[in-house]
């Protein structure tokens, strides 16, 4: 495929469009960058994202590469990561940050928002069991302040349980449920 | 009961308008009285000089003179304050009519009272106004500005503040420019330029009047943000509109230059306003650097800068208020992490304290310059005038909203346009520039007394109704959180998150930008005007630290009085989150004293000087309340265990000394600086009774609630309880066991 943008790719287009929710100038321009990413190639790896230089001093870029590869964010019930992903798996991962139209009742409103949970969620558990453990959150803790050099691990764990200890004190179990509710 | 609380205010009430009404009445007769003596001194002297004679010694005598203007100040700014205090003894009054309507009304009665008496009243003075009574609101404004709101919001905010004012100007201006041409209303001398002139100056909102009712209807974050940026930030347009339409005035003509070079005067206004204000912020920041052995004059560093930056600014006739606000925000971050935290509590009180003073005084002169001022009264023209500023208004915010809606992510709804375009008040700002209009202009007066009535309506009306409105329109309320620590990791997870999207987009935007702004300042910046090693740390982790005082503070007074309250919520703009970084050797002092504290039964906290005194006492008083703390211990853990969800295993109580580690940072919260970790020393637990909650930090892959034997009587509070068992908690290792959830706990909910 070309680089340029051909109308023939119209009914694909749609198909992405209502799945995802994009306008069809959006998917135009995600498709773009999709293309540079991967090197005009079809499918995505993760090595390619590695080599994007913004990410490059973000504190928590392996777990957003992650996110891109993690089944259960693609909608379809899968669990698990893969190696690669194409164009619309792409498109259905970046979905998750669009902000909710306008004219979306209430009841569409709730479900995008806990779609949108649902991906952080995704995001921190990283061992795919639908849980988030305290050592899970102890990792995110560590990877936030893991930019500042002098990490003490002694510090982000006691972080880590007065986060966990505030969330058992506003809730009595379902932690994980209304801590994120708490905080969005 | 009820009778008495009836009858209780009202007494008070009465008595504070006696005394009001005596206070006024006696520096009124002195005043009066005052020359009299006066020239009785100087006689007397200056006949001794020549004759010798021998006169009787004055034993008592009135020098009124002397001492006239501070005494007239001190006598204003006490009645303000009294009639402050008035006010909200009386909760119902005070719940029903905000605080500045109540305060322009004792303003009146009190400028009535004197034009009875036959003296001229005093009126709002320009000079006393700008230069004294608004740089302590803006500053305080300014200081505890919430950055974040703000910055997401400045796009918004300007647009409002630049545009909607502009509009707001030219519109009134040229209706009531086509109104004046109305034979009927007996205005036709008032020419474009006049018009224009007083459109622009009744056209700002007003910070002010804003602050004074949005902080009693707590509104969400977003409305208030909006509303208060755009009365801060729309003072460039307004000094630039007013200069511009009096010197053109003036003049008499306008050419395409002159509009012209308006637009460079603003550009120039506001962004020199900012950068005068910048660099005095970098300035404070960076004098605080160093202030580490003289701590009792940092508060002062931060008010000097400040002022000097507003009156730098004033001078060179750019925004003051964008300076000071300018000024504020710059060197927050800094100085916050270079003081103590004395200082800082003494910033913010004396801050909230001169604002408190100039807001009430405002007010009342307000009250006072109405009776005051010469009026001509033009039924038609100040009717319009009231009706073109609400119109314009609605019409601005709805006109903007439309296309700034394009552009924002988060929508304004209609809810949201209408609290903006109801909020938008006008207050004492445009009095005084009102006041500043020299005679020559024919319209002085009615122009004065049309902003007047819109000041009035705009404060009365729509000061009181906003409440029910609000109230009504159910409009989204703040949400009073206390501050959190899983909300500042998922803001700075977020943080991360969004940017890491952007790059993966290629999108440069929003967050990018902020992102590179942080690092920027953290390895340069930071670097410069921080002292010590502090600038290395991430915010998480002071945040942290912070937390863990306040809660070790907390909890100390706690353990003492019956009820703790957060009472500082209630006071106006507090960031709940603003606690200072503290420095090791400074922590290490706080907690030496929390101990003297809680072992001597005070209430206070002692300041550095005598901490030497409690430190040698401290050892000997350990044992007495080690065992009370104790019992206190294990009753909170028995609480605390209804929180989490127990595994089947409970632990049987382990006897023996255990030690108690803090978490996080060995070095500073070594055990035995905090009030708990004198069980740290060796002693012998008597009874199984004694069972402490100090262990050994084990390194454990799992986490298992520590459950105490239900031991101990109950304390008497529990809030105290909360706090500490949290702390202990936070000192102790486990932590809540992994919980097993429902299959999908998302979705069934």
């Amino acid at each position: 495929m070309g680089a340029l943008q051909s109308l023939s790719d119209e009914p694909e287009y749609r198909e992405l469009s209502e799945k995802t929710g994009f306008s069809f100038e959006q998917i135009g321009i995600l498709h773009k960058r999709f293309k540079q990413l991967s090197h005009n190639e079809d499918m995505l790896r993760r090595a390619d994202l590695d080599t994007i230089p913004d990410l490059a001093c973000n504190p928590i870029r392996t777990q957003i590469i992650e996110a891109f590869f993690d089944k259960r964010n693609f909608h379809q019930n899968g669990d698990g990561t893969v190696e690669e992903i194409s164009f619309e798996e792409f498109l259905v991962v970046m979905s998750h940050f669009r902000p909710p139209a306008l004219n979306m009742t209430e009841e569409q409103r709730e479900k995008v928002r806990r779609e949108k949970l649902r991906f952080l969620f995704n995001m921190h558990d990283t061992d795919n069991d639908g849980t988030i453990t305290l050592e899970e959150y102890r990792h995110v803790v560590e990877e936030l302040l893991s930019r500042s050099g002098a990490l003490e691990k002694e510090t982000a764990k006691g972080i880590a349980d007065a986060a966990m200890l505030e969330v058992a004190s506003i809730s009595m179990g379902h932690m994980v449920r209304l801590l994120f509710y708490n905080i969005l | 009961m009820p009778a008495f609380s009836c009858a209780f205010p009202g007494c008070r009430r009465d008595l504070l308008v006696i005394v009001l009404v005596v206070f006024v009445g006696i520096g009124l007769h002195i005043e009066a009285s005052a020359p009299a003596y006066q020239s009785h001194g100087t006689e007397g002297s200056h006949l001794t000089n020549i004759t010798n004679t021998k006169k009787a010694f004055p034993v008592l005598a009135v020098n009124y003179e002397h001492v006239r203007k501070p005494f007239e100040i001190a006598l204003w700014i006490l009645l303000a304050l009294l009639m402050k205090l008035g006010f909200h003894l009386i909760p119902r009054l005070s719940a029903v009519v905000p605080e500045s309507c109540l305060l322009i009304v004792v303003g009146l009665l009190v400028g009535g009272l004197i034009k009875v008496i036959g003296e001229e009243p005093p009126v709002l003075d320009s000079q006393l106004f700008f230069l004294c009574l608004l740089p302590p609101i803006i500053l305080d404004a300014g200081y505890f500005l919430p950055i974040r709101p703000f910055t997401e919001n400045v796009g918004t905010i300007l647009v409002f503040a630049v545009i909607g004012t502009l509009w707001n100007a030219f519109f009134m201006g040229g209706l009531l420019y086509a109104l004046c041409q109305i034979e009927s209303v007996g205005l036709s001398g008032v020419d474009l330029l006049a018009c224009l002139l007083f459109g622009s100056i009744v056209s700002a909102v007003d910070p002010v009047a804003v602050l004074a009712v949005f902080e009693e209807i707590h509104i969400n974050e977003l409305v208030h943000i909006l509303v208060f940026g755009e009365s801060l930030l729309n003072d460039a347009v307004t000094v630039v509109l007013y200069n511009l339409f009096e010197e053109f005035s003036k003049v008499g003509t306008v050419t395409v230059l002159d509009v012209f070079l308006g637009v460079v005067c603003f550009f120039v206004v506001s962004l020199g306003g900012v950068l005068v204000g910048a660099i005095y912020g970098f300035l404070a920041a960076f004098t605080s650097r160093f202030t580490s052995h003289t701590r009792v004059i940092e508060p002062l560093f931060v008010f000097l800068y400040s002022y000097m930056a507003y009156l730098s600014s004033e001078m060179f006739h750019l925004s003051g208020i964008m300076a000071l606000i300018a000024c504020g925000v710059v060197m927050r971050p800094y100085v916050e992490a270079n003081i103590s935290h004395k200082s800082y509590t003494t910033i913010k009180y004396f801050l909230k304290m001169w604002s408190s003073v100039s807001e009430t005084l405002i007010f009342i002169f307000l009250g006072v310059s109405t009776v005051a001022g010469p009026h001509a009264w033009n039924w038609t023209f100040v009717i319009t005038t009231v009706i073109l500023c609400l119109v314009s208004r609605v019409l601005g915010v709805i006109g903007l909203t439309f296309i700034i809606n394009k552009f924002r992510i988060v929508k304004l709804t209609k809810k949201d346009q209408f609290i903006v375009a109801y909020g938008g008040l006008r207050g004492a700002i445009a009095f005084s520039l009102g006041y500043l209009l020299s005679n020559s202009h024919q319209m002085r007066n009615l122009f004065l007394t049309a902003i007047i009535t819109v000041i009035f309506f705009t404060v009365f009306v729509q000061g009181m109704t906003i409440r029910p409105l609000v109230e009504l329109l159910a409009v989204k309320k703040k949400k009073e959180s206390k501050p959190s620590i899983n909300e500042e990791i998922h803001t700075e997870f977020l943080d991360h998150l969004l940017t890491g999207v952007e790059g993966v987009c290629g999108h440069y935007g929003h967050y990018h930008w902020k992102e590179k702004l942080n690092r920027f300042n953290k390895t340069y910046v930071k670097r410069w005007l921080i002292a010590g090693e502090n600038f290395k740390e991430p915010e998480l982790i002071a945040f942290y630290r912070k937390m863990e005082l306040k809660q070790a503070i907390m909890m100390v007074e706690s353990g003492q009085l019956p009820s703790v309250l957060p009472s500082t919520i209630s006071m106006q703009n507090i960031q709940p989150r603003a606690i200072p970084r503290v420095s090791k050797k400074r922590e290490e002092e706080i907690r030496r004293i929390l101990r003297a504290n809680l072992q001597n039964n005070k209430q206070k906290m002692r300041s550095r000087s005598y901490s030497r005194h409690t430190l040698f006492d401290a050892d000997e008083e350990d044992n007495v309340s080690e065992v009370r703390l104790r019992k206190t211990k294990i009753e909170m853990e028995r609480r605390m265990s209804h929180y989490l969800t127990v595994p089947a295993n409970r632990e049987s109580p382990r006897p023996g000394v255990r030690r108690v580690r803090f978490e996080s940072d060995n070095q500073v919260f070594s055990a035995d600086s905090f009030p708990t970790v004198h069980f740290e020393q060796p002693s012998p637990p008597s009874t199984p009774d004694a069972v402490s909650l100090e262990e050994e930090v084990p390194k454990r892959p799992r986490l298992k609630a520590d459950i105490e034997g239900p031991r101990g009587n109950a304390s008497d509070n529990r809030q105290g309880e909360l706090d500490y068992q949290r702390l202990a908690r936070c000192l102790s290792d486990p932590g809540p066991n992994k919980d097993k959830e429902d299959d999908d706990p998302f979705m069934s909910c």
